[in-house]
């Protein structure tokens, strides 16, 4: 195929678009004008963003007083799509639940923070949490136990109020 | 042969069957709980109700004809249970009836009253025949919402069965088993209404050497195995297919794997070895010794001590110890627990290449271990196979049983041992061992054999290895592997969990144990050709072309191949020509899809 060379861009340019400096003025214009309206960058991390109930960040277990909710029964490991979660159940005599996770791990190299492990859990037991700082040095410690994990449903109050609110679906009527 | 209609289909069912079996049969699905094929019917769970009608008869007994010229049916005013209704000529099922559908509905609204929902921590979660129907026949609604009634949900049955009285739905079919199969009839209903439990007769427990199969014809999660319990959710393993080596019956089995460890075995229907069931003895020990203890790279004795070595050295090392000694001062050991190929392979490396008359291997009789049911005392998969194909002394050789007093009387100065812990077998044997100039063993794992060894050959279990092996029946079965080896490393058509398919290298949960085993017949055929065997003579690179060879020269095995073993789910010796009918085999409930 031949090279078009008539009626293209520049060619159908005005004079004035040609000579390119009343386009840089408007630009600029626009660029000074942006000095004046008020900033929304921030000073991270001396200034913190500190996000509502419905902000997705580190999915974390919570942790009761008698204990974690979470009964291992593998449904997040299972939905999530970046399989980033690794579940080994236990049994337990002493409490009234006869499961527990004896390990629970989250990749959080993997984790795409989707919250389909949050939505899944039939215990309300693992929900995204406000934690956005994720910093690792290596890939071994990207992968959280249970002890990163848990966190005491105290400061979970947000993220909790937030999910009753704000139910993902209607249960069926009887 | 009456000749029925299930929607719509013309069925020639069997007299006398029933209107489940038939649509069974069929390939059409009836919806039901407590019938099970091989016990008797008890007609309690009113899940299989289906719309009957029977052509309605002329006073002159002739069937009455509508004005098409089509015979009037007369449907049954009350739906009738399946299992229990027998087919007669001209009966007309329905199976998707608005009506049935209703009733469908209702049975598991009524079932799910007193159920505790707790599949999340359940482990029949994912193969569960309640969950199943709960999304297949019923609306999910319940127009309950009073308390539910609570019941003990951590109750021994016996020492391989927990019971879970909540998630019961009382269909009794553990009840039968116990008596109809295990014969062993100790458990009971107790109780009424819903209020109804399961209990074993005081002073009594169910502890029949057959209780685990309860745990997989329970079709929901009210029997657990405290074996298992918790290891694993069902969707997270792979099932292949395998068979028992536990005895000579070679229970067709399916194993449990992820990150290649063996968590479960459970029966694998075959009707003409094992039917539906297997025993709690193969169950329970068939796997440790594929997990644990290992063995996962050749070993070879240097300084005393057993050093990790790379195979080129390790067979090296073997060929230079048995150039070093006369044929007929080598005893060569076959086993009984490793596959015709194994045993087949070592024949012909004891009769061509080393020369020897003694060749022999040790049988695991325990009369103790027979029953009339499944188990046979034949402790070991493949006696018969090992005979077969050859692995007997030729004459004036030297047989298993005197093969101590052999030793210690310096007539043999070299022992090769395929697989087996002969150590194990008697404390003479053991001490004879020590007086060996060279000991050469393949082994799955750390056994006193092994420790004892100059060459040890790390050696595939049943579990990563494709072979055959002849059951007592003179059935050959076949084997593939369902645990990754280096050597195997997932063999075309290895079913694989979602784990084993979406894994990285670096996930943690990918690092099961991957060893370095062989089978033996691949070991076998580099030591033949070291010790300057004519290379065309050993030409195996599949354990099917070593088949294919045995097939061929020994009669026992000939017609037979691996696909013809798939086809048939094993074959007896002899009938590789006879006429062959898949038969109708019941599934309850399984990880679908699988
Ligand atoms: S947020 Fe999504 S990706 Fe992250 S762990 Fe949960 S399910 Fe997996
Ligand atoms: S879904 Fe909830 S209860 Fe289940 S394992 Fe995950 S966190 Fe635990
Ligand atoms: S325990 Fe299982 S098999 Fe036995 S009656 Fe209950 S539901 Fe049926
Ligand atoms: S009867 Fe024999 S082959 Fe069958 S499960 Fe028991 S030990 Fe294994
Ligand atoms: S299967 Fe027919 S009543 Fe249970």
């Amino acid at each position: 195929m031949a090279n078009i060379n008539t009626n293209t861009r520049a060619q159908k340019m005005t004079f004035w678009e040609k000579i390119y400096l009343p386009e840089i003025a408007k630009g600029l214009s626009l660029t000074f004008k942006q000095i004046f309206e008020p900033k929304i960058t921030r000073s991270y991390p001396e200034e913190r963003f500190e996000p509502t109930g419905s902000y997705r960040g580190r999915p974390v277990l919570v942790l009761e007083e008698e204990g974690e909710r979470c009964v291992a029964c593998g449904l997040c490991s299972r939905v999530c799509p970046a399989l980033a979660i690794e579940v080994q159940a236990g049994e337990t005599l002493t409490r009234d639940k006869e499961r527990y996770p004896e390990k629970f791990e989250i990749n959080m190299l993997r984790c795409i923070f989707c919250g389909f492990c949050e939505e899944v859990c039939p215990e309300e037991a693992i929900v995204m949490s406000k934690d956005y700082e994720m910093v690792y040095q290596n890939r071994e410690d990207a992968i959280l136990g249970k002890d990163k994990l848990l966190v005491p449903v105290a400061q979970l109050q947000d993220r909790l109020e937030y999910l009753r609110t704000h139910q993902y679906y209607e249960p069926k009527a009887a | 042969m009456p000749t029925i209609t299930i929607d719509d289909r013309k069925i020639d069912a069997k007299a006398g069957q029933t209107i489940i079996q038939a649509a069974l049969e069929n390939g059409m699905d009836v919806p039901h709980f407590c019938w099970h094929p091989s016990l008797s019917v008890a007609g309690n769970c009113r899940m299989c109700l289906v719309d009957v009608g029977m052509p309605k008869m002329n006073p002159d007994r002739t069937p009455a004809l509508d004005d098409n010229g089509n015979p009037v049916i007369m449907f049954m005013p009350k739906l009738q249970i399946a299992c229990a209704t027998q087919v007669s000529e001209g009966m007309v099922v329905r199976l998707g009836h608005p009506k049935v559908e209703t009733a469908q509905n209702a049975v598991m609204e009524f079932l799910l009253v007193n159920h505790p929902l707790d599949c999340p921590i359940c482990d029949e979660a994912g193969q569960c025949k309640l969950q199943e129907y709960g999304y297949k026949h019923s609306n999910g609604a319940s127009r309950f919402d009073e308390t539910k009634n609570h019941k003990d949900k951590r109750v021994s049955l016996g020492p391989n069965v927990l019971f879970d009285g909540e998630r019961c739905i009382s269909c009794s079919r553990c009840i039968r088993y116990a008596k109809e199969e295990a014969e062993q009839p100790v458990l009971s209903f107790v109780q009424r209404g819903d209020h109804v439990t399961i209990e074993t007769f005081p002073g009594t427990q169910f502890d029949s050497p057959y209780s685990m199969n309860v745990i997989e014809i329970c079709p929901v999660g009210a029997l657990t195995s405290p074996d298992f319990r918790f290891k694993a959710r069902v969707w997270d393993m792979s099932f292949n297919e395998t068979i028992c080596t536990g005895c000579s019956r070679g229970c067709n089995t399916q194993a449990g794997v992820r990150n290649n460890e063996i968590l479960r075995l459970e029966p694998n229907t075959n009707m003409d070895v094992n039917q539906y069931w297997m025993c709690d003895h193969g169950r329970l020990t068939q796997y440790d010794f594929v997990n644990q203890n290992r063995v996962t790279k050749p070993l070879v004795r240097s300084n005393g001590t057993l050093a990790e070595t790379d195979w080129n050295d390790a067979i090296q090392k073997a060929t230079e110890l048995l150039k070093g000694v006369n044929g007929s001062e080598i005893a060569v050991l076959g086993s009984s627990r490793a596959t015709n190929e194994d045993n087949y392979a070592l024949a012909r490396l004891a009769k061509e290449v080393l020369k020897t008359p003694n060749v022999d291997f040790f049988r695991f009789e325990n009369a103790s271990f027979g029953d009339a049911k499944l188990r046979k005392s034949d402790m070991s998969p493949n006696s018969i196979g090992a005979d077969a194909v050859g692995v007997k002394p030729s004459a004036g050789g030297v047989s298993a049983k005197d093969l101590a007093a052999k030793i210690s009387s310096g007539a043999i100065k070299a022992l090769y041992v395929l697989d087996d812990d002969i150590a194990a077998l008697s404390p003479e044997l053991a001490s004879a061992l020590d007086k060996l100039k060279v000991l050469i063993v393949h082994a799955h794992n750390h056994t006193a054999t092994a420790k004892k060894a100059h060459v040890v050959f790390a050696s595939a279990t049943y579990a990563e290895l494709e072979g055959t092996y002849t059951n007592f029946q003179n059935r050959v079965q076949h084997v593939e592997p369902f645990i990754v080896t280096t050597e195997n490393e997932r063999k075309m058509g290895m079913k694989m969990s979602r784990l084993d398919k979406f894994g990285a290298h670096n996930d943690r949960w990918t690092q099961g144990e991957r060893r370095n085993c062989r089978q033996s017949w691949r070991v076998i055929t580099s030591l033949a050709k070291g010790l300057g065997a004519n290379a065309d003579a050993w030409r195996y690179r599949a354990s099917e072309d070593v088949f294919e060879e045995l097939a061929d020269k020994i009669s026992f095995f000939s017609g037979l191949d691996y696909a013809l073993l798939d086809e048939r789910k094993g074959v007896v010796s002899g009938e590789a020509e006879k006429e062959f009918a898949p038969a109708f085999e019941y599934e309850s409930h399984t990880l679908k899809p699988n």
